[in-house]
């Protein structure tokens, strides 16, 4: 059970969130320019690291605004929340 | 009676009474439900999970395998409780498990007689044909723990939330000195412990601290400490489980009062875990006789309960810690021998035995015990086999050294090293925010615990945030350390019988042996095949030993077999405590339409979906389900009927770039539409999947009204919420759920006009100003109102939506308008029905996780159109397959046959199966106005085999179905339009 700093809120407990998978994902567009093997590589390929992620989640039931959290996938250890749309800090993987 | 006349720390003034299957025997206050059947020389108590093989109580408390007790009756009891941690209260009944026709005589126990024949792995091998399936019933009812009561629990339960900057768990001497550093340092502490007396094991020695008796010393600590405003000292609970970032579950066991149990979920800033050891069985044959338990435990019934396990108790060990057990048991009149396996005890042991009369047999071991239902002999060999002796006994207390308590630890995701001079598993690698103390910390002296308990309670305060002040620990005498020799097993030249390792799943040396000769040589696998550890006291006594003859057999060190992986919770919590208060009419709230009471009035038998309690049906007196619904179809073909749609979904999409945006999450245009016009769109994944379809309407140029499925309106907004930040923010959108801030109920039928026009409106209804797919605003009753002209029934229909607060006044005057059309109020499921003939989906039912439009009969846009979610996803080669499952209706042959959705259809040609799935019926009925049995389905092919007669198959009946056109009724939509 996560403790998330939400960037509007601040620190609140996982069940107020909802986690979406992945962030920094290029979707590749428009549609008539993108093959098939670069939209199945962005369906079907998912990196599954051991060590640093970042990801998106949503404030559900607090603000409901989503924002990224960069963490590690085997401590659980947060390193660092920002906003949607912003940079992260360099973190070494 | 093995009740001393003085000495323990029970109420002897207080006699409580109880009954253990049904025989009455007295304890006191201050009793566990196991030290008084001991007073009361009890000693059987169970029968072994699989073989039922007679079994005493080994332990003292949470690591007990084998006294497995139900306690009350009826609705109040409680199965799997170990008998060592129930507390004793007058006029307890318990009752003992996993036995027939009782305890003394059970007959699965001639299981045992053919206990060679069931190795480990035994299911695996020996089950397998014809099924799994066919044994395991007679398998389950013979190897079984106590049976869950079938009534609802009547007690109560309930959660708390907590927060502090220490906690503690543990109170023995490290915990408590733990708390006693942080609670000065100001932090707010919490201190647990699963006993009801704290002070851990200490409390049962006989040693001093600071020049005090240990227990007087250690609860003068404990009373202290809870004296302080910035420390809860909670008794009786069992942290049960350690999660992510720093929270622990308690389970408190609370005495008197209306709860019977309170979960709390602790976080912590710091965690220090001062959960203390558990000692280990030694492995020799025929170990597992009443009678045979634990050496620390035996000391502790002496020194907390008064009670002498035996008169001539035989202590066999392989280390230092057991010879104090032997001492008191000595000091209290008992006659003990001591077995050492070591060929060369310390000297002052050796002469500590001398000096009180007690025979040590040093460098020998234990060859084979005897006694059918308590211990009453052992045979002592040396390990050279020289000379066999054997003893009269009355009990053999085990020492095989001590387990540091590393569950909540592991839990925490902390890594454990190997500790070779003490035979034992200790933390290493913490991953969060914990400090382990003492006796779980691989410390086993008193000395140590104290020291190590000070520097945790400091170090952890400091880290929450608060200045310690370091607290000098209290003096005790220096002990020695255990000197322990490890003695695994017995080997084969000297054993006599089978060596118990794991006594409540029956797993033996030789299980493991032969698991490790099957190449199965990994813990993991070790664990799963035997069942080692996977009892509900989770090897608590075993896991070690069993790891240490692992490494043996397959010739490796004990560090590279592994640990296994520790997980939640460390002892059973019940059921009820978990559910806490979300049960019943608590378990989840029920959502109610605003015309309930109107609904109930007109016979409504309601249903719940997706949260809300809604009318199935409506039954008049004498109708059967079947009745009613025909008649509301009726009503809705012939006349007109009312159905309350409040919870469709209603979002609002505003902005400059609502349109745009709307383009983008739905294939169907909304940039296009004109105001007061309304589109169907359908909602695709990434992944071009069809999951959700609706309706959106323009009120103005910026300002979009969106109806999802009903049930669907949160995911939806949340969807839009997540393109709409994540990614494309520079689109000016607002999203808002409104679906609960108006009430719809819809008119539906050839009156439906009449019925408005007679409600009374401002709208001009004439077909030809306010046709279908369109919205207009308005008052409806003197109402201010939204009305839209959709249809899901295939009839005139229109949704008239109020504020929510008007919602049973609207549903009062409509129902009052159409009196006069013989109006019938519909309930979902005839709606639901209705629709089938007009051959509209309903996503979900009639569409699965592959469907994409053109299965759906919906053209992939041309390409200058704008891209929208999932829109690449539909030139993808499997999207472009002909064979892929497409819609079509279904018509059975036999008319008052219904289809049964989810019948398969069978390929052309075969009449049974096994055959590869050519297609599903996904919604069906019978209608009473065609007077046909018909059906929506997703075949291979789709309309393409219009016309083809198909053989379905569905609980090993096969029916036949003609292949149609998805549209039943009023197949050119003269009376939509109508
Ligand atoms: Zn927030």
């Amino acid at each position: 059970m996560l403790l998330l700093d939400c960037p509007f809120c601040g620190v609140r407990p996982e069940i107020e969130f909802a986690c979406g998978g992945r962030s920094h994902v290029q979707r590749p567009g428009p549609p008539e320019q993108v093959s098939d093997e670069q939209w199945s590589a962005y369906l079907f390929f998912q990196p599954n690291p051991k060590g640093l992620l970042r990801e998106r989640w949503r404030h559900v039931v607090g603000c409901g605004l989503w924002f990224n959290v960069e963490r590690d996938t085997v401590t659980h250890a947060v390193t660092q929340v920002y906003e949607m749309g912003a940079a992260p800090a360099e973190t070494t993987p | 009676m093995s009740r001393l006349a003085q000495g323990g720390r029970i109420d002897r003034s207080k006699k409580l009474r109880f009954t253990f299957d049904g025989r009455a025997f007295t304890g006191f206050a201050g009793d566990t439900l196991a030290s008084a059947l001991l007073a009361n020389d009890e000693h059987l108590v169970a029968r072994s999970f699989k073989l039922h093989r007679p079994r005493g109580i080994v332990g003292f408390g949470a690591d007990e395998p084998n006294a497995l007790v139900t306690v009350g009756k009826g609705a109040y009891a409680t199965p799997n409780l170990r008998a060592t941690q129930v507390t004793l209260t007058d006029g307890l009944e318990a009752f003992s498990q996993n036995r027939f026709p009782s305890l003394q005589f059970d007959l699965q126990a001639v299981l045992g007689l053919f206990q060679r024949f069931l190795p480990a792995g035994f299911y695996y091998k020996a089950f397998f044909l014809p099924s799994w399936k066919f044994y395991e019933g007679m398998i389950r009812r013979t190897a079984g723990l106590g049976r869950a009561p079938t009534e609802p629990d009547p007690d109560r339960y309930a959660h708390r939330h907590a927060h502090c900057d220490v906690l503690v768990v543990g109170a023995g001497p490290a915990g408590l000195q733990a708390a006693r550093s942080a609670a000065q340092s100001g932090a707010r502490v919490m201190l647990v412990d699963e006993r009801d007396e704290l002070g851990g094991d200490s409390a049962f020695h006989g040693g001093r601290i600071e020049d005090r008796p240990a227990p007087f010393y250690l609860h003068d600590m404990a009373a202290q400490l809870a004296a302080l405003p910035n420390v809860r000292v909670l008794p009786r609970t069992t942290a049960f489980g350690y999660y992510d970032h720093n929270l622990v579950t308690l389970a408190e066991r609370c005495s008197g009062g209306e709860l019977a149990q309170r979960i709390w979920y602790v976080r912590a800033k710091q965690v220090v875990l001062a959960t203390g050891a558990i000692e280990r069985p030694l492995v020799f044959p025929n170990n597992d006789r009443p009678g045979i338990m634990l050496a620390g435990a035996a000391r502790a019934y002496l020194q907390r309960h008064a009670v002498l396990v035996g008169q001539r108790p035989v202590v066999f060990t392989n280390n230092d810690s057991a010879y104090e057990t032997a001492f008191d048991l000595a000091a209290a009149g008992a006659k003990p021998i001591v077995v050492d396996v070591r060929s060369h005890p310390d000297t002052q042991l050796q002469t500590g035995c001398a000096r009180r009369g007690i025979e040590l047999i040093p460098g020998a071991t234990i060859a084979d015990t005897g006694g059918r239902m308590r211990v009453d002999r052992i045979e002592i060999v040396p390990h050279d086999n020289s000379r066999r002796r054997r003893v009269a006994c009355d009990a053999v207390l085990m020492a095989g050294g001590w387990a540091p308590v590393v569950h909540l630890f592991s839990q925490s995701g902390g890594k454990l090293r190997f500790d070779e001079v003490q035979s034992c598993f200790r933390p290493a690698l913490p991953v969060q925010a914990v400090i382990v103390a003492g006796a779980a910390n691989g410390a086993f002296d008193l000395a140590t615990c104290f020291a190590e308990g000070a520097r945790a309670g400091v170090e952890a305060s400091r880290r929450a945030g608060h200045d310690a002040v370091v607290i000098a620990p209290p003096q005790v005498a220096d002990e020695a350390g255990l000197r322990i020799e490890p003695h695994w097993r017995v080997p084969d030249a000297l054993a006599r019988g089978k060596q118990w390792v794991d006594f409540q799943n029956d797993v033996t040396s030789a299980d493991i042996e032969l698991a490790a000769r099957e190449s199965f040589c990994s813990v993991e696998l070790l664990k799963r095949y035997t069942t080692t550890g996977m009892a509900t006291d989770q090897g608590k006594t075993s896991n070690v030993n069993a790891l240490a003859l692992l490494a043996n057999a397959v010739g490796k060190a004990i560090p590279d077999v592994g640990t296994t992986t520790f997980r939640p919770p460390y002892t059973p919590v019940t059921f009820g405590a978990i559910a806490g208060t979300a049960r019943g009419d608590l378990f989840r709230p029920r959502k109610y339409l605003p015309a309930h009471a109107a609904h109930v009035k007109l016979g409504a038998h309601f249903e719940d979906f997706g949260g809300w309690q809604r009318p199935e049906f409506y039954l008049r007196a004498g109708e059967t389900q079947e009745v009613a619904i025909a008649r509301e179809w009726r009503a809705v073909r012939n006349g007109v009927g009312l159905f309350d749609g409040s919870p469709l979904g209603k979002i609002e999409v505003c902005g400059p770039d609502a349109g745009i945006f709307l383009d983008r999450m739905y294939l169907g245009s909304a940039s296009s539409l004109q105001p007061g016009k309304l589109r169907y769109g359908l909602m695709l994944n990434e992944h071009g999947t069809v999951i959700d379809d609706g309706v959106f309407a323009r009120l103005t140029p910026t300002r979009f009204l969106v109806s999802p499925t009903s049930g669907m309106a949160l995911a939806i907004s949340a969807r839009f919420e997540d393109w709409l930040q994540c990614e494309w923010p520079e689109l000016k959108v607002a999203v808002c759920d409104l679906t609960t801030a108006w009430a719809t109920i819809a008119i539906a039928g050839p009156s439906a006009r009449d019925l408005l026009q007679r409600a009374g409106t401002d709208i001009d209804l004439a077909p030809d100003v306010f046709g279908h797919m369109q919205l207009r605003e308005g008052t409806v009753a003197g109402m201010k109102a939204r009305v839209q002209r959709v249809s899901f029934t295939g009839e005139v229909q229109y949704e008239v939506s109020v504020a929510w607060s008007s919602g049973a006044a609207l549903w009062e005057a409509l129902f009052a308008a159409g009196e006069a059309f013989g109006v019938a109020p519909i309930g979902i499921e005839t709606w639901l029905r209705l629709r089938i003939e007009k051959g509209y989906i309903h996503i979900g039912s009639d569409t699965d996780g592959t469907t994409i439009p053109a299965d759906l009969g919906f053209a992939v846009p041309a390409k200058k159109q704008s891209d929208f979610v999932g829109r690449r996803s539909l030139t993808r080669p499997d999207a472009l397959r002909a064979d892929r499952f497409r819609l079509v209706g279904f018509e059975s042959i036999d008319p008052e046959r219904a289809l049964p959705v989810g019948a398969h259809v069978l390929p052309a040609g075969c009449k049974k199966p096994p055959a590869l799935l050519d297609g599903r019926i996904t919604s069906s009925c019978v209608s009473p106005v065609l007077h046909r049995s018909i059906g929506l389905g997703l075949l291979k092919g789709g309309l393409d085999r219009r016309g083809e007669i198909v053989t379905l198959f569905y609980e090993h009946n096969t029916l036949s179905a003609r292949v149609v056109d998805p549209v039943f009724y009023d197949t050119q939509g003269a009376r939509l339009h109508g």
